[in-house]
Formats: C-alpha cells, structure tokens, sequence
C-alpha cells in the first residue's frame, strides 16, 4: 500500500505498508524510515498491480478544512510462484 | 515551586509539530529512585512478561489514581513521579500547555520485554499498530501526555515511534493502524531522565525491544482546567492582538521567514503533508495559535482571512 503526494499515480510517496501473504518476511509498524519506491508508478514499472485507489470526494459543508487519514492512497497486489 | 515556562518559539513548535523533547532534564537520582520503585530487574530474572507485569501492578508504589484528580493531589510529595513533575522544565512545560491546575487523567507504566520473552510464548515480538489515543477528539482545547524514559534509551530498545505534525488530524484511535511507516517518523532514542511532551492527538505505538534489557516508559496524561490562554512566557510574543502584519506570499525574500520566526514555524510543512492539505494544517494551526494567544484575528499568510473574506452586501 503506498499513500502518495496527490491522486496522481506519479506523486511522491509519503506512507508505505506491506503484507507478505507468502510468510516469507514480516513487516511491521516503524521497520523502514525510507519508502520502497519514489512514486506510485515506480511500483508499476517493478511489477506491481493496482488494484484500488482513494476516490476523490466532495468535501462535507462545515467540514472542509478538517484533516483526517491519508488522502490518496494506492492498493498494490504482487503474485509469486509458490 | 521554580518553572521554566516555555517561550513563544516553543509554544508555536508545539502548535505545528504537536510535541515537544526535554532531553535529559530529570536527575539521575531520581530516575534511579524511579526504577527502584517499579522494582527494575535484569531481564534474566523476569520468568515471564505476564508474571512479571502482575507483580509489578500488585508491589510497585505507582498510585492508582481517580481520572479527574487534581495533579497536585496525584502523587505523594516524596514519591519519584512527583519529583520528575516538579523538574522546572517539565513543570514550565505542563503549566504553558495545560494551565495552573491540571487534572490527573490516568498513567500507565509500558515495559517493552526482548525478544526471547514473546518467543517463549511461541511468537515474535511486533511493532505497536500506528494509533492516536483515547478516542476520536475533534476539540480545540487539547490535553498532553508526558511520556518519561527513565533510562538510556537506545536505538536498539524501540523507543517509542511518533509522527510529527500528525495531532490536528481527526482520527479513530486505531484506524490508522495499516500505515506501517510515514516519512518523516522519529523513533525516540534518548539519554535516561528524558521527557517527551506529546498533544494528545499525536500518532504514535512503540517499537520492538530488540536489546538484552527491559524498557521503560511511563506516561502521564493531564487535562487542562482554564482556558489554554497566554499561559507560557508571552514576554517575547510578537503581537499581542490584531491581525500581525502579513508578509509577502509566494514571490518572497529569502529572509521573510528569520523576519516572523512564528510564522515560519507554522507553515513549515512535515515531509508526510499532502500537497493539498499541507495548506489545510496551516489553516488548523493558526486556529490552534487563535485560541492559545487569544487573538481571534490571528493569521499567517492570508491562510484565514482570504476563506473568511464575506463582504455584507
């Protein structure tokens, strides 16, 4: 899962996560201060899927300016050979 | 009782990055008297983390304290605790944050074990999930959590984790626990008698021990009981009411930020800033900087006033 700059794909990333469904690794929380990849299409070019992206939606009246979870943020699937 | 109340400097860091580092300010004294009374061990005579945890809970001298006890009341006078809340910096800190008399909301002493601990129990020791505390809190006023390291704490130990600049985000407690890792995350290592002052919103978990001995950090959470007011030293506040004199924005000199140090401080995005809501953070911190100065007209960079900006017909 990488969460990016704006909703373009080629935006900086700035929050990563990876869940190895091979239990080859474990990832966790606060294991890396450097990202895998600059952007989100440098994790296309490696290979990976997209497979989910954050909608753009409307901002609520009265609520506009409230922030909250990372706004744009990019599913990737990876398969390998078992 | 002698404080060392925060600067307008502080105050502003504070508002923009949430947290603020008293590094090494408690007395070696008392942080060894600290560790005596949770009754610190090596970590080859700890049987278990369960025994070990229930021992401490029934035998330590840590008071259990009522949510909503005045701090003054909370600790006994001669106690550890009490000594690490009347060192100046960490007393200056909590009276220009929470006021004169804070109440007591709870404590909790985390003991993070190494890894051979969890793998007795069959599993490996993992991170803390990314977490704000308590629950979602969409208010203005904000309390402070006090996180003390009663000793060296390295690398290597876990310290805790804490995303700068995250407090003003509204959020549920752990729902923001699929982010593993944030740019610009710090990971708190630091000499023993630190003290990590922390707004309550901030995201934050602990880390893995992977040393060869227990880690301790004892938290405090306070609650302020007046309004958060003009409560640090505001002998150096720029401008003590009114909209403060706009700069330039955009096309600007390079010194413009040395010029307004506090306006500097509140539009300095964190590296994990949404492009787009990095502008909203500086809205929400000069809100924040509007109630802490009492100053309704407050504004950096036209932030405010241009969305405020209704014309009466």
């Amino acid at each position: 899962m990488l969460c990016l700059d704006n909703s373009a794909l080629d935006a900086r990333v700035l929050a990563w996560s990876l869940y190895d469904g091979t239990g080859e690794t474990q990832r966790m929380a606060g294991d890396a201060d450097e990202p895998p990849y600059d952007t989100g299409l440098d994790a296309l070019l490696d290979g990976w899927r997209l497979i989910q992206a954050s909608p753009l939606l409307p901002h609520g009246g009265g609520d506009e300016f409230r922030t909250g979870y990372l706004k744009y943020e990019f599913l990737f699937e990876k398969l390998v050979d078992g | 009782m002698a404080e060392r109340l925060l600067s307008t400097i502080d105050m502003a860091t504070f508002a923009a990055r949430g947290f603020l580092r008293l590094d090494a300010v408690v007395p070696d004294h008392v942080n060894a008297a600290f560790l005596a009374q949770v009754h610190d061990v090596p970590a080859d005579a700890v049987s278990s983390i369960r025994e070990h945890y229930g021992r401490i809970l029934a035998e330590s001298v840590i008071p259990r304290v009522a949510a909503g006890t005045p701090l003054a009341d909370a600790y006994d006078a001669d106690s550890p605790v009490r000594a690490v809340l009347d060192v100046p910096e960490v007393r200056g800190a909590i009276t220009s944050l929470v006021g004169h008399a804070p109440v007591f909301d709870h404590h909790f002493l985390h003991i993070t074990y190494p890894p051979a601990f969890y793998r007795a129990q069959g599993r490996e020791p993992v991170s803390q999930h990314y977490h704000q505390d308590s629950t979602i809190d969409p208010r203005r006023a904000f309390d402070i959590q006090l996180m003390y390291f009663p000793h060296d704490t390295t690398a290597a130990m876990g310290g805790t984790r804490f995303l700068p600049g995250s407090h003003l985000r509204v959020v549920s407690e752990t729902a923001i626990a699929r982010y593993q890792n944030v740019r610009g995350q710090q990971h708190v290592v630091c000499p023993a008698g630190t003290v990590l002052v922390l707004h309550h919103g901030i995201w934050h978990g602990g880390g893995v021990n992977r040393s060869d001995r227990l880690r301790y950090m004892f938290k405090i959470r306070l609650c302020p009981t007046e309004p958060q007011v003009r409560l640090w030293d505001t002998s150096d506040l720029p401008a003590p009411a009114g909209r403060p004199a706009q700069r330039p924005i955009f096309w600007t000199a390079p010194e413009s930020a040395a010029a307004d140090p506090v306006a500097a401080i509140l539009t300095r995005p964190e590296p994990w800033f949404e492009q787009d809501t990095s502008r909203l953070e500086y809205i929400n911190r000069a809100r924040l900087w509007r109630y802490l100065t009492g100053n309704p007209d407050f504004d950096v960079d036209y932030w405010l006033t241009r969305i405020e900006n209704e014309q009466a017909p």
